[in-house]
């Protein structure tokens, strides 16, 4: 897999010298990021929970790098790195941290529940599993119309494959045959729940052929495999191979959220393969292949640092959504608001 | 020549297909088989790829549908009945009902539920859950009771931009009928006066709206009018005429179909309580199927659910306070 061993030709070597340089600054602006909500969290400007995607950055970029724009995404709780990968711009998610009445949510929700349909990108609910079909549905109602060569992805936890969603929508991406990309990040723990509790199944990739889907299997902590992986997946959804099933084998290197310590984590995973941080042993290859060096490095690292300072700074001044200018209704149709009924 | 409500809920969907092509119907057995009610009889053949056989999952059969509604889609979802619904509970509330709140994005689905008692159907296919959706921020609910407004109501669920638990009647399914489909309706949200009286108003929606006409039509014997108010569409709930009506007869009787906790006729009683306390000459009164699972014998489902019989004897009861 690594690109060293089989000695491809220069064209091929320059662009994944231009893959990996692009998925290392996503994975470094997500991980200052999430540092700084991490820091924000704990200074109390933060309302409700922080989840960060330490350790799961390599998997979650190669998704939303493999995505064009036209495509559609439905990212989960430690996605940072591929959203922004994807597009969604920064200060969307600074603003739904912060509760910018500003930002795409307005206050209404916040943290990781962002996202804009219209551009592809949908925001989670908070139940697991239930991304998946609307995925599919958007990608079906795109075959009704005509449109061809769309992607959809869905990133869900090992913890959501023991959901009935889960079952249902692939099962029914598998009937469609529907361009879907499914990636599991198996991180070894639901919160605390560990995998052991959580399924029976030697691989989460064997389900795929009961389901009759392609599988994947990826070494979630390794950026080259990761970028190889889920761009093969993607590549293969597109070109009409159905739904592909990506299972990525990493460790979550923070708790589930920043109210938690993850002492449940047994230590014998974090000194494992598994325990590996996916952003050293990007930035590990970078400078073996001399593809960047640590100067270059440094100086992405400050001008993202200066990116999330400046964000933040904007965003804390922002006003906040204001009760008494919010319109007090879940209806589009607001004239059949109760109350509202002439 | 005349039209069953049935052949009303298809007629809506022939032509909701036919004027917009948004517009496609997705759920168990609807296609070439026509549905298991035949509700979507040979609409599959009629526009052909625009009616699709769903898998057995109601969860991803709503979810579906509120992606293809962020895609610009107005599906139309069958339940095969209302009672299944409840495997598709989250999507409807957590999915499609917050999804214009969350992101100013609409999502225009549709999801109809055959709901209802029925003799022999026992307590997974006689559910009546309008109440449970209604529950819910950022849904419409729609009750039906004619032919008309099966009609009607059903093409105004497809044209909103919101999401519709659009209740249909299974016992109404075949026996009531009308001459023709209706040219003009009234809009969601309005009730209707199903039958005029002075001395007493029934609110009532659904299948009920008959038997408490049934039963006002043997009070009439008796010396009683009966007012009888179809509510057609439970959210939103039309309280004025509602109010307007008590203030006519000054005793309220509200019917349902559905289990008597924190249903439509508490929350009936309880805006008529608060708005026009002073319009009731007697303390309102509402009548609800017993607190148990809908039971499966003929003798035991009688009992079970109101009835022109019962409705009247609980009327009778109040026009004495």
């Amino acid at each position: 897999m690594l690109p060293t061993v089989s000695e491809p030709p220069a064209g091929e070597v320059g662009a994944l010298r231009e893959a990996h340089l692009g998925a290392f600054r996503f994975m470094l602006r997500a991980r200052l990021l999430d540092d700084k909500f991490a820091a924000l969290y704990r200074a109390g400007k933060i309302h409700g929970g922080v989840f960060l995607g330490r350790g799961q950055e390599a998997l979650s970029v190669a998704v939303g790098i493999s995505l064009v724009k036209t495509d559609v995404f439905a990212p989960l709780i430690r996605d940072g790195a591929g959203r922004l990968a994807f597009g969604e711009p920064m200060l969307d998610a600074i603003r739904t941290y912060l509760g910018s009445a500003l930002g795409s949510m307005r206050g209404r929700d916040g943290n990781v529940h962002r996202g804009r349909p219209h551009a592809g990108l949908l925001p989670m609910i908070s139940h697991l599993g239930a991304m998946i079909s609307v995925v599919n549905g958007m990608l079906l109602a795109r075959q009704l119309k005509g449109i061809s060569g769309t992607v959809g992805a869905a990133c869900i936890g090992e913890g959501a494959t023991s959901t009935g969603s889960f079952h249902e929508a692939l099962n029914q991406a598998a009937v469609e045959k529907l361009p879907l990309v499914l990636v599991v990040a198996n991180n070894q723990y639901a919160y605390s729940t560990p995998n052991a509790r959580q399924f029976a199944c030697a691989d989460l990739a064997d389900r795929a052929a009961g389901y009759g889907v392609a599988a994947h299997s990826v070494d979630g902590t390794d950026l080259t495999d990761c970028l190889a992986t889920v761009g093969a997946a993607v590549a293969g959804a597109r070109a009409g191979g159905g739904p592909q099933l990506v299972v990525a084998n990493l460790l979550r290197l923070c708790g589930h959220g920043e109210h938690d310590d993850a002492s449940y984590v047994a230590s014998a995973l974090k000194k494992s393969g598994l325990g590996r941080d996916c952003l050293k042993i990007a930035e590990d290859i970078l400078l073996r292949e001399q593809w960047a060096d640590a100067a270059e490095i440094a100086v992405w690292r400050s001008a993202a640092l200066r990116e999330i300072e400046d964000h933040v700074a904007q965003v804390q001044r922002e006003p906040a959504p204001d009760p008494f200018a919010e319109a007090w209704t879940a209806l589009s149709s607001q004239h059949l608001s109760e109350g509202q009924v002439q | 020549m005349s039209i069953t409500y049935l052949e009303a809920i298809r007629e809506a969907q022939a032509r909701a297909l036919r004027d917009d092509p948004r517009v496609f119907i997705y759920g168990q057995d609807v296609g070439e088989f026509g549905g298991a009610f035949k509700a979507t009889k040979n609409l599959a053949r009629e526009y052909p790829g625009r009616v699709l056989d769903a898998p057995i999952s109601e969860d991803a059969i709503v979810g579906l549908a509120v992606g293809a509604a962020i895609e610009g889609m107005r599906p139309i979802i069958e339940m095969q009945f209302a009672d299944f619904s409840t495997v598709g509970f989250n999507q409807i509330v957590n999915q499609a009902a917050t999804l214009f709140w969350r992101t100013q994005v609409p999502c225009p689905i549709t999801v109809r539920l055959p709901f209802g008692g029925t003799s022999g159907s026992g307590p997974f296919h006689s559910q009546s859950l309008e109440a449970i959706y209604a529950h819910y921020p950022g849904v419409v609910v729609l009750t039906p009771a004619t032919v008309e407004d099966a009609y009607s109501l059903l093409l105004a669920a497809v044209a909103i931009d919101d999401p519709v638990i659009f209740c249909e009647h299974k016992l109404l399914y075949y026996h009531l009928k009308a001459e023709k489909l209706p040219t003009e309706a009234l809009p969601i949200g309005k009730a209707r006066i199903h039958r005029e009286g002075r001395d007493l108003t029934i609110v009532t929606y659904s299948a009920m709206v008959h038997e408490a006409a049934a039963a006002a039509t043997e009070l009439a014997t008796e010396g009683w009018e009966i007012e009888v108010v179809d509510l057609r569409s439970v959210k939103p709930l039309d309280t004025d005429t509602v109010v307007a009506s008590v203030a006519r007869t000054g005793r309220l009787l509200c019917v349902g179909e559905a289990w008597p906790w924190g249903g439509v006729t508490a929350e009936v009683i309880a805006r008529v309580t608060a708005e026009g306390y002073g319009l009731l000459d007697a303390p309102p009164q509402r009548l609800n199927a017993k607190d148990t699972p809908v039971p499966y014998h003929p003798n035991l489902w009688a009992a079970h659910r109101p009835t022109a019989r019962s409705i009247a004897a609980a009327a009778r009861n109040l026009l004495r306070t």
